[in-house]
């Protein structure tokens, strides 16, 4: 695969913290490429890694975490190797990131403008250099943007502060901001978590929208996996600090090979299985401090066995697919 | 499922309105003290064994309702009967008896335990309010009992809840509810806290539990194939009112009211994305402050006429036990088939 195609590579990147209870592995060798223009969607519960694998993209995991080692390429710039100088410049212009909850994400005392011409004034090189015209030229970029992501009256909306905004309008606030300057890459981390399902809707069809307008790459953090189901063309699961299975999200969906899942999947109470019961996967995540190096999802995983409790690596399951799972190589060597 | 002779519980005409603080001058000037009407003139009943899930997005009085017919929130108005007992006139020590009997299951798992009390203490305080053990041993050994049927252990009795995770104080909130041995619980919105693989934990937990001791729920809830999967009956609200109403199949199958249909739409399918047609619901839930006249559902709603603006429409029965509250109901026409986007966005 060329590196023309791929907009982000990252490789075998570990990001660690350190805590009183020892060093917790949140991100433990994760290979993740995002295609120019695709929605790859990250899945996982709380824990999993995903918005520590993100943070880390953006250059935004601070002390006591650090990036232990792997690297994270930009269009061919290792992005870990970049003065926090030339980082700031990428940040923003080249890769946004919205987070979940918008009212903290927000400052509280700044008007939406006001922060909308931040991340303009940052970023935009298209605006005149300076005084008057470039203002004016900050302002009219503002109100269009608050009028892509459908606010109503954004001429007016602009001097009002987050607080003044409800739940879903915030969010598109967020989306409006990261997506100010034209960024090759969204990162959108649980952008529908905290809405309600209407709202859920609105907000997630105009990312689709926007995306394919401006031909832009999204990364969708959820939990939630009609959410990926609905809106990206490929799926990351991940459990513990590692990624346990990629591909197409039909193919995952449709026929997941790795029992987390699986698990998943079955545990997604649906109309259609009223009355019969739900099969949930018992257990809970592991404590990631002092993980022993055999497959994580070891102590919940219906079908263990002793091979299980060795190191387990990514493998090739089908074009484009790839699962973590020792009984996947068995089946193929077979 | 129709209503029998006698329900376990009855809810009639139910309302809560929560009334503004007035200053002494905006009383003198006999301005009125803004209100809130959470909930308006509500009617329904759970029969035994049964779920009746509440399902509506926030800030629709769902999680207020169940409040009410606790008595948790005093209703303004209407009436509600457990077992044919009028709750809402029982004395303050008649109503804490009842309570034995009528039991919640809170949303958030952490801010429902008291941080500085044990589980011990914790699941074993009703048995004390309602003189259910006679000694601490015997408290210790009746909330052990229970933990372990939820899924936790003895060994956990002296824990604080901050040692425990989400799915397992969600735990310790169920044995508390069900150490009295009650017949009725409101479950409101127990799993939205919690992860995937924990939330079907819980729910499979709550079922077996439910069949187990023979319980009933009315299970709030904003989750559509959460109350899809696990409830009888399903009544769906809208700003403080319930807009349709009628066994599970029925109205999650063949929605007939306007926002059901729309709320159906907007849920994501893991089973068959892009299977349904969109509905864009334009706009958000109007203010409760100021909901609109008429049909509340009118700003947002595809196929509104004038009338529904004018007039709030009457519950109809579409189907045995099966009720909707839509002017254009006769017409039997669906959001889908307008093609129309409602609004502006």
């Amino acid at each position: 695969m060329s590196h023309n195609e791929n907009l982000l590579e990252v490789d075998g990147l570990r990001t660690v913290f350190d805590t009183s209870e020892g060093m917790v592995r949140a991100v433990d060798g994760v290979d993740v490429t995002v295609r120019r223009g695709e929605c790859l969607g990250v899945v996982g519960e709380s824990g999993s890694g995903k918005s520590v694998t993100f943070s880390s993209v953006m250059g935004l995991v601070r002390s006591p975490g650090r990036i232990e080692s792997g690297s994270i390429r930009f269009e061919g710039r290792d992005l870990t190797r970049l003065s926090p100088r030339e980082m700031r410049a990428i940040r923003g212009r080249d890769i946004s990131m919205t987070m979940q909850d918008a009212l903290t994400a927000l400052n509280p005392a700044l008007t939406v403008g006001e922060q909308l011409s931040e991340m303009l004034d940052a970023h935009d090189e298209d605006l005149p250099a300076r005084g008057g015209a470039r203002r004016r030229a900050i302002r009219d970029k503002s109100v269009e943007m608050l009028r892509l992501v459908g606010i109503p009256s954004p001429d007016s909306r602009l001097d009002q502060y987050p607080h003044e905004f409800s739940g879903g309008m915030r969010q598109r606030i967020m989306i409006a901001i990261a997506l100010a300057p034209g960024p090759k890459l969204l990162i959108a981390d649980e952008p529908t978590t905290a809405l309600d399902v209407t709202i859920q809707a609105q907000v997630l069809e105009l990312i689709s929208e926007i995306r394919a307008r401006l031909g832009m790459s999204v990364v969708l953090i959820t939990h939630d996996l009609g959410v990926v189901a609905e809106h990206c063309d490929r799926v990351m699961v991940m459990y513990a600090g590692q990624v346990v299975e990629e591909g197409a999200t039909v193919d995952v969906i449709s026929n997941p090979q790795h029992p987390y899942t699986r698990g998943l999947l079955g545990s997604i109470p649906r109309l259609s299985l009223r009355g019969k019961p739900i099969r949930p996967i018992q257990g809970q995540v592991p404590n990631l401090v002092g993980l022993p190096p055999q497959c994580r999802f070891y102590s919940r995983c219906p079908d263990r066995t002793e091979a299980c409790l060795q190191f387990v690596e990514m493998r090739n399951v089908g074009s484009d697919r790839r699962a973590r799972c020792i009984a996947l190589t068995q089946e193929e060597v077979a | 499922m129709t209503s029998t002779a006698n329900p376990l519980l009855n809810v009639e005409n139910l309302s809560k309105v929560y009334e503004g603080r007035q200053s002494l001058a905006n009383r003198l000037a006999g301005v009125q003290p803004f209100s809130v009407r959470a909930v308006n003139d509500v009617s329904f009943h759970v029969e035994r064994g049964e779920v009746l899930g509440l399902i509506g997005e926030s800030g629709c009085g769902k999680s207020t309702l169940g409040r009410a017919v606790l008595r948790l929130h005093e209703p303004t108005a209407g009436r509600v009967r457990f077992d044919g007992e009028d709750v809402t006139a029982l004395s303050a020590g008649a109503l804490k008896d009842m309570r034995r009997r009528m039991q919640i299951v809170f949303q958030d798992p952490y801010a429902s335990l008291n941080p500085r009390s044990t589980v011990a203490d914790i699941v074993g305080l009703p048995l004390r309010l309602h003189g259910l053990a006679r000694t601490g041993a015997e408290v210790r050994e009746k909330v052990a009992r229970i933990l372990e049927r939820v899924g936790l252990n003895a060994a956990h009795l002296d824990r604080y809840p901050h040692q425990f995770s989400g799915g397992q104080r969600q735990r310790i909130g169920i044995a508390r509810a069900l150490i009295s041995h009650p017949e009725f619980i409101v479950c409101d919105e127990p799993v939205s806290a919690l992860d995937v693989s924990i939330q079907a934990q819980i729910i499979q937990l709550l079922l077996e539990l439910k069949d187990e001791m023979g319980l009933t729920y009315l299970f709030i809830s904003h989750d559509i194939s959460v109350i899809g999967y696990l409830s009888d009956r399903v009544a769906v609200m809208y700003l403080g009112e319930i807009v349709e109403m009628g066994p599970t199949d029925d109205v999650l199958a063949r929605p007939r009211h306007p926002y059901t249909q729309s709320l159906m739409s907007a849920v994501p399918d893991v089973d068959a994305p892009g299977k349904h047609q969109r509905v864009r619901l334009a706009g958000e839930l109007p203010s409760p402050l100021d909901p609109p006249k008429g049909c509340k559902f009118h700003t947002r709603c595809p196929l509104a006429i004038d009338a529904c603006k004018r007039e709030a429409p009457v519950s109809e029965q579409v189907a045995p036990g099966h009720q909707v509250a839509c002017h254009r109901l006769a017409e039997d026409l669906s959001v889908w088939e307008t093609g129309a986007e409602a609004g502006t966005r």
